[in-house]
């Protein structure tokens, strides 16, 4: 398969998903959760009869919060409000009582603003740090021009799962951080597979091109990039359909990643990598 | 002859880890601790308050952490994780605890108990406290809260109450007054009462509260965060199960694909699956949500190890090579390939343990076990199992080839 030379076209369809996602992150930016923005989320358990706005107005009608947001699933319901202390979720709690029968108060989050502020400071140093010394490795190990076309890859990566959940506005929580961690790990391991590839025939190499050099590389790795990725997204597909709520989101950012994990590995870091050395070579 | 030795080597090894697997999983199931989104309880965040004259040091955080200690353990939870977090915090997580958002309004009260004079000036404080008792009354009435003082807080209990006869003491805890009873005569045993028309929990957690001390600064909540105990097993069960099925499809995958590699690949995942576990329960690292993506993701990793080892072996036989020979150079081709591909998401990992915090170390954790018995498992026993079942059949239709 001609994929190095095709790469005008993953290029443009890369792009038009991470400027679309760019985009997205400005206009609309994300739908942050509580762990990023401070308040309070509380989950209740009562009878699936009653509405969420039936809920909304009892809620109103206590006049103790400034914003309140309500979501119904099944006989579950979110709600989500400004920071509550002790006393106001009781005094929540003892509200809905007195009007619905049946409600159990499953679980209560509280986050402070500040605390929000430093899981991102603290996910962006850790991801910084992480693609620097990926980058010092792989440099080590490979060469520098594997090493740039690798870490851009899965830049692209996280830019793409980043958009994705900003165009649909899917909750961004602590997990999401968790989830982009992982694509960042599968997907840089995913790339030295073929990369290592690339580099066992660059050593045995004759007179072939760059580019059908890379092609062969890439159909030398592609049983074993299909039938890895197919694998680590069983487990993922029945958590999906079959897991507990709370892990749907988390789930969804890690099929997201890992598909794009190893479309770019195919079509985006190798392409990447001729390019870089197309362009030094000249 | 060779080929009864490798028979008896593979059928010993299965055997020995089917015993191993059903031996371990028991005590693994009983023993790995699981973080509040999966049991459910409490995870709080304190932030120390620096006010006027009461500065925070590390050492005002250790005798905070003391107190709250004490206070944890009088609510009866079986292993309270309570630690400091950078210069000013403390976590408090409670796992199993039924009434999550009562533990917290234990937790928090600085409990700071002063007995005032008429002016507002302080007497004494509960830091002379030797023991404070709830005794309720035997008409189901009004409880009250008994206090002893030691020796110092008994005698300045003594000299305040001489010289206020006649007068009220006010008795006030974090500022607010609970009673002020009239001092008939003095009292110089060192023993008061506090009666302010508590119920009979509220007076055994005022109690429990002047028992344990005061606070040395104040809190406020940072982060809270309650699960009930429903919540936390529900999602548990459930995805365990999705986890267990996703990883049977995996297994079933593997023997179909890659036939008689598969079925080793297939049994390895056994003994590494016990392994990563095993571990977790020994060094005591705590199993959230992330964690068991980062043990999904890691299974993912060494399953490709197996793949990868596997398409190098029949690369080479299709090269025309005998099978043992492919074995070989199939491995050695393999495993600088796995050594580079783990390495490099291992820093990742190592990363994160460093600078994560909370669930996200707890997943960091749980991927460089993964990642490292992952290694192990492909490139020793995968290995010798392929090795031992070339000496029995040399078929490469069973390779796949």
């Amino acid at each position: 398969m001609q994929l190095i030379e095709k790469r005008k076209w993953f290029y443009i369809f890369s792009s038009i998903l991470v400027i679309a996602g760019i985009v997205s992150m400005f206009m609309q930016g994300f739908n942050w959760s509580i762990d990023f923005t401070g308040g309070s989320l509380l989950r209740y358990r009562m009878d699936s009869s009653i509405t969420a706005d039936q809920v909304r107005n009892t809620i109103s009608d206590l006049k103790m919060v400034k914003e309140v947001s309500v979501q119904k699933s099944g006989s579950e319901f979110y709600i989500r409000t400004n920071e509550l202390d002790q006393q106001q979720t009781a005094q929540m709690t003892a509200g809905l009582k007195e009007k619905f029968k049946n409600v159990t108060l499953e679980s209560a989050e509280s986050v402070g603003a500040t605390i929000g502020s430093e899981l991102a400071r603290n996910a962006l140093i850790a991801i910084g740090i992480a693609l620097v010394l990926m980058l010092i490795y792989i440099t080590f190990r490979f060469e520098l021009a594997f090493g740039l076309a690798a870490v851009l890859a899965l830049f692209h990566d996280v830019l793409i799962v980043l958009g994705l959940f900003s165009i649909f506005q899917w909750e961004v929580s602590s997990y999401f951080v968790a989830a982009i961690l992982t694509i960042v790990g599968y997907s840089i391991n995913d790339t030295i597979v073929i990369f290592d590839r690339v580099r066992e025939n660059l050593r045995t190499r004759k007179k072939e091109a760059l580019n059908t050099l890379l092609n062969r590389s890439i159909m030398q790795t592609m049983n074993r990039s299909i039938n890895t990725v197919l694998t680590v997204l069983m487990p993922l597909v029945t958590l999906l359909l079959f897991g507990g709520s709370t892990i749907k989101i988390f789930v969804v950012a890690l099929l997201v990643g890992f598909i794009f994990g190893v479309y770019s590995s195919i079509c985006v870091a190798s392409p990447l990598y001729y390019d870089i050395k197309q362009r030094s070579a000249s | 002859m060779r080929k009864n030795t490798s028979i008896a080597i593979i059928s010993t090894i299965i055997v020995a880890l089917a015993f191993l697997a059903y031996f371990t999983y028991k005590p693994i199931l009983n023993n790995i601790k699981l973080g509040l989104d999966l049991q459910g309880g409490l995870h709080v965040v304190l932030q120390a308050q620096e006010k006027e004259g009461k500065t925070v040091s590390s050492d005002t955080i250790q005798k905070s952490i003391g107190v709250l200690e004490e206070r944890v353990n009088s609510l009866g939870v079986s292993e309270p994780i309570i630690y400091p977090q950078g210069n000013d915090r403390i976590v408090i997580e409670l796992a199993g605890v039924d009434d999550p958002e009562a533990a917290v309004d234990i937790i928090r009260n600085t409990a700071q108990l002063e007995f005032w004079d008429e002016n507002g000036k302080v007497l004494v404080t509960g830091e002379n406290l030797k023991d404070a008792q709830a005794q309720l009354s035997s008409s189901g009435g009004e409880a009250t809260v008994n206090l002893e003082f030691d020796k110092t807080g008994a005698k300045l209990f003594a000299e305040a109450t001489a010289a206020n006869v006649g007068k009220p003491i006010a008795i006030v805890l974090d500022g607010k007054t609970i009673s002020a009873p009239t001092v008939n005569e003095p009292i110089p045993n060192g023993q008061a009462q506090i009666s302010g028309k508590f119920t009979a929990k509220e007076a055994q957690e005022l109690a429990v509260l002047l028992r344990s001390g005061a606070l040395p600064v104040s809190f406020s909540i940072m982060e809270k965060r309650t699960v009930g105990p429903s919540l936390g097993s529900d999602s548990l069960d459930f995805s365990v199960k999705a986890g267990l099925m996703g990883l049977l499809a995996i297994l079933i995958f593997m023997l179909g694909y890659y036939r008689l590699p598969g079925f080793v690949a297939d049994v390895s995942m056994v003994l590494y699956s016990v392994l990563v576990l095993g571990t977790m329960v020994l060094l005591g690292v705590v199993l959230t949500l992330p964690g068991i993506a980062a043990f999904v993701l890691s299974i993912g990793m060494a399953v490709d190890a197996n793949i990868i080892i596997y398409e190098h072996i029949k690369e080479e036989l299709r090269l025309g090579k005998t099978l043992k020979a492919a074995i070989e150079s199939g491995f050695k081709r393999a495993f600088l390939t796995i050594f580079d591909a783990n390495l490099t998401t291992l820093i990742a990992a190592l990363v994160l343990i460093w600078f994560g915090t909370g669930s996200i170390k707890g997943f960091a954790i749980t991927l460089s076990i993964g990642i490292v018995a992952s290694m192990l498992v492909a490139l020793t026993f995968t290995r010798y199992m392929l090795v031992w079942f070339a000496d029995i059949t040399k078929n490469n239709k069973l390779y796949g080839v």
